[in-house]
């Protein structure tokens, strides 16, 4: 099974701020839910904490920015866009600052409930203009992230995944590269964050049903590699099916649906999310179930799409094994 | 770059250009020439230290929005000198006083005066809510309120690396109203920001009208002290009380300079226009004429000669 990694944000901060004196740790309140409390303490000289006050905090990292200083922003993702909306897009997406918006508890990932679910993030970062999007989807790519997002030119968010995180990938992420994760031909299925392991569980029994499964997960959701997903999505016979920690709407499956549309693909796509609703608060398992953003409701999503009863349980899919994907599945690509 | 002209001398010359601007084009920022011109005359004449413009006197037009693909982009930040770690820097916080900051950089050899004829032309860099590519601006700061925690952000990391140059906001009492006015305090006081110094154009005016009548802000002075910056009051038209003001000390916390001012100054017969003196647009070519010989006398010039 695969490793469970425990608070990888921690060391990997550390270790890039480190490295980077122009990084400064950025805190609003959240400092120990967001993993970098032993920063604050170990390297005082480092950190700023701005309180609960996220407008200044926004406006403050653009002046950060101005002084040549790469703001890493720690709070919960919700808290970095609803209430300063305006000052992220004035005074740190406009100027292009170097801030690295550092979002924990994406989608559905806390039982915080509406408050704290970031369920419409992408969408709202995707509309602005200058900025990019980073998420992660395991332990590795969350050890990776603050190395990915501090090679941008310019303002970053990134969905970031804390806590005890399981270890699926080898290879630190690769600003602008998808991972293709398997490269069967009859569906092609697309996840970004915790809907990759989700799509693991069901690849599994998928293949064991006879659906062969074509598999990308993305960590960079802007900008976005139109080409990479046509040649995958060409590859495949029956369609394609999304699956993410977010609302349908402005996310991956539009994204999917947009490159889809743009370039006259003539394929089915279902798009599995939040179905234009706000979640409540529970255990991640729990809402992902109710919410229908598990292994189960892809791989009935699948049976739509492909339109033939699979019979897939869910005792199937709990008795699926997920394992690390290595880099050989990816040298095994194009 | 400085004392060519007395500061007085480049307040009236401010209120002259902004009048001449608002005849000519029906209407315009003129209330805020009449509370500003001294404030801006001095910080630009005597308090600010910057060197010699880096941009051309007369402007480049609109060269696009910073973008990747965009990367000759500059801010209009030059109007102000280089960014070196002596000189000071400048923020105008309420971007709709921008007439009156392009009328300032004129009257103190900064950019000529054919930059203020692009005032509002499409295609324009010299934008009516100064962008930060507009002459003298380095962010925008046209939704009000975030001026403050900018300047705040490179106080702090000027300080960090040993500068020596000052961060300067122009501020308005319009914007007391937002609460991120009070974060910034705040946050200044905790950090001990005390490299950023403010002047606020305590007008008590705002779009809607007066104040109290919009939003009552009670004690801005006492507000800031609780918040723990230092507050002081000056006469908005009394050069020697804002050369006093400015001298206040304020070590670990930032200095506000509450300049109170009257919306009317040197210009009595906008009063007939209060408390609607936000935008003055003229109601008629009656009052149009009316305004145009008693501001021309007011100022000491010649009717302007708005048909041509």
């Amino acid at each position: 099974m695969v490793e469970m990694v425990n608070r990888p944000y921690e060391a990997a901060f550390e270790k890039h701020a480190l490295a980077n004196p122009d990084v400064l740790c950025i805190s609003a309140d959240l400092t120990s839910s967001c993993e970098i409390d032993k920063f604050r303490d170990n390297h005082p000289d480092q950190f700023l904490s701005m309180g609960m006050a996220e407008q200044n905090m926004m406006s403050f990292c653009g002046g950060l920015g101005l002084a040549g200083y790469r703001p890493f922003v720690h709070t919960f993702g919700v808290f970095t866009y609803r209430r300063p909306y305006d000052q992220l897009m004035a005074s740190i997406a406009y100027p292009r600052r170097k801030v690295r918006i550092m979002g924990f508890l994406p989608g559905i990932t806390t039982p915080g409930g509406m408050t704290h679910q970031a369920i419409e993030d992408i969408s709202v970062m995707r509309s602005m203009p200058n900025m990019t999007i980073l998420e992660t989807g395991d332990a590795t790519e969350v050890e990776s992230i603050c190395e990915a997002a501090d090679s941008i030119d310019g303002p970053v968010y990134c969905r970031v995944l804390r806590g005890s995180v399981p270890r699926l990938f080898d290879t630190p992420i690769v600003v602008g590269q998808m991972r293709e994760i398997s490269l069967g031909e009859d569906v092609l299925i697309v996840t970004a964050g915790i809907t990759t392991e989700e799509a693991l569980r069901a690849t599994a029994a998928l293949e064991k049903a006879g659906v062969s499964v074509r598999h990308l997960h993305l960590n960079t959701i802007k900008p976005f590699n139109d080409q990479a997903l046509l040649d995958h999505i060409n590859s495949v016979r029956g369609g394609v099916i999304t699956l993410e920690n977010h609302v349908t709407e402005g996310g991956i499956g539009s994204l999917v649906a947009e490159v889809m549309a743009d370039n006259g693909v003539g394929k089915k796509l279902r798009r599995l999310g939040l179905k234009d609703t706000y979640a409540h608060g529970g255990s991640r398992a729990y809402l992902m179930r109710y919410y229908g953003l598990d292994a189960l409701a892809l791989t009935q999503g699948v049976e739509e799409l492909l339109g033939q009863p699979l019979n897939i349980t869910e005792d199937d899919l709990a008795q699926a094994r997920v394992e690390a994907v290595h880099s050989l599945a990816k040298a095994e690509g194009l | 770059m400085r004392n060519e002209k007395t500061t007085e001398d480049i307040a009236l010359g401010i209120r002259r250009r902004v009048f001449e601007h608002a005849m000519r084009n029906n209407g315009g920022y003129l209330s805020q020439a009449c509370s500003a011109a001294e404030q801006l005359a001095w910080l630009y004449n005597e308090e600010l230290n910057l060197g010699a413009p880096t941009l051309p006197m007369i402007p480049k037009p609109f060269e696009g929005v910073p973008h990747a693909d965009n990367p000759d982009y500059h801010t209009g930040a030059g109007y102000n000198g280089p960014f070196e770690p002596e000189f000071d820097r400048l923020f105008i916080a309420p971007a709709h006083y921008a007439l009156v900051a392009y009328a300032t950089l004129v009257e103190t050899g900064r950019m000529a005066a054919e930059g203020l004829e692009m005032f509002n032309q499409d295609g324009s860099s010299v934008e009516m809510i100064g962008a930060e590519h507009s002459p003298g601006m380095e962010v925008h700061n046209g939704t009000l309120g975030i001026g403050l925690s900018t300047a705040a952000g490179l106080a702090w990391g000027r300080k960090r690396r040993g500068e020596t140059g000052r961060v300067w906001v122009y501020m308005s009492d319009g914007e007391v109203q937002e609460g991120q006015t009070w974060e910034a305090i705040q946050a200044c006081a905790h950090h001990r920001i005390d490299n950023v110094k403010a002047i606020m154009d305590v007008n008590n005016q705002q779009c809607d009208g007066a104040m109290d009548s919009v939003m009552e802000v009670r004690d801005i002075k006492a507000k800031i002290e609780a918040f723990g910056g230092v507050a002081v009051e000056c006469d908005a038209h009394n050069l020697d009380e804002m050369r006093e003001a400015a001298k206040t000390p304020h070590e670990g916390k930032p200095l506000i300079i509450l300049a109170q001012s009257n919306p009317f100054h040197a210009m009595p017969i906008l009063e007939e226009r209060f408390p609607r003196l936000h935008y003055v647009r003229f109601k008629s070519e009656e009052e149009r004429a009316r305004m145009n010989a008693s501001i021309a006398e007011s100022l000491g010039v010649e009717p302007i000669d708005y048909a041509h």
